[in-house]
């Protein structure tokens, strides 16, 4: 039960991903291309957790708490960009 | 044994429901026409499908090494704290770039009236309008100012 359970959530989450990829190429504007790529990450995250349950390792949580601080500071980064034209003023 | 069949029923319960939520946020991301409501579908559905995903790995790693985990809820509650932040900020950018979007929504919202206080004096404040549309209008020089 458990594998089909890990196979379904795994294969929803690559769809996921591509569309986000889809978004991210296509998104007509910057913060289109923005929030795909918040989503990209946050997905990423959720298939690096996937990777440690289906491997049945803990190795994988540090990557992904990584993941979750780097991306929060990278997209509040480009948000003050877009908003200031300045990061850290 | 029936408790472990019981936490396995939980734990894919939980990862199935997760895999749903991320996928109806994309797909919503993907899917609908404006960036204020596109900003809806991550800010909410996927943020709630990872949460899921991580209590269950949470869940599974407690049951099968029989010592309570707790890297998975640190970084479900930083999750939760930064997204309603990033959507805020992005929403922030969004009107600040005076994106379109459509119309049919009732009512004005303040950030979209003209912000011509400053520059004359009016009586009262401006109508929404479309910013696209009085953008264009500018370029062409016919906006009555």
């Amino acid at each position: 039960m458990l594998e089909i359970a890990l196979m379904i959530s795994l294969s929803l989450i690559v769809m996921a991903m591509a569309m986000n990829v889809f978004r991210l190429a296509k998104g007509p504007d910057v913060p289109d291309r923005l929030l795909a790529l918040d989503t990209l990450y946050v997905n990423s995250i959720a298939l690096i957790v996937l990777l440690g349950l289906w491997l049945n390792t803990k190795t994988y949580f540090e990557a992904a708490i990584l993941i979750a601080m780097l991306g929060f500071v990278g997209t509040m980064a480009i948000c003050r960009y877009l908003l200031r034209g300045d990061i850290i003023e | 044994m029936n408790l472990y069949l019981l936490a396995e029923a939980v734990v894919a319960f939980l990862l199935v429901a997760g895999g749903i939520f991320a996928f109806t946020g994309s797909l919503g991301m993907l899917q609908f026409k404006d960036f204020f409501m596109r900003l809806h579908g991550p800010t909410k559905g996927t943020t709630l499908g990872i949460g899921c995903t991580l209590i269950a790995s949470m869940l599974y790693f407690t049951v099968t090494q029989g010592e309570f985990h707790v890297q998975e809820l640190l970084i479900t509650l930083f999750l939760f704290i930064t997204a309603p932040v990033t959507g805020h900020m992005l929403a922030k950018t969004g009107l600040h770039m005076h994106l379109r979007f459509t119309t049919g929504t009732r009512g004005s919202v303040p950030e979209f009236r003209d912000e011509d206080v400053g520059q004359s004096r009016v009586a009262r404040p401006a109508k929404a309008r479309h910013p696209w549309r009085s953008r264009r209008q500018k370029r062409r020089g016919r906006l009555p100012r």
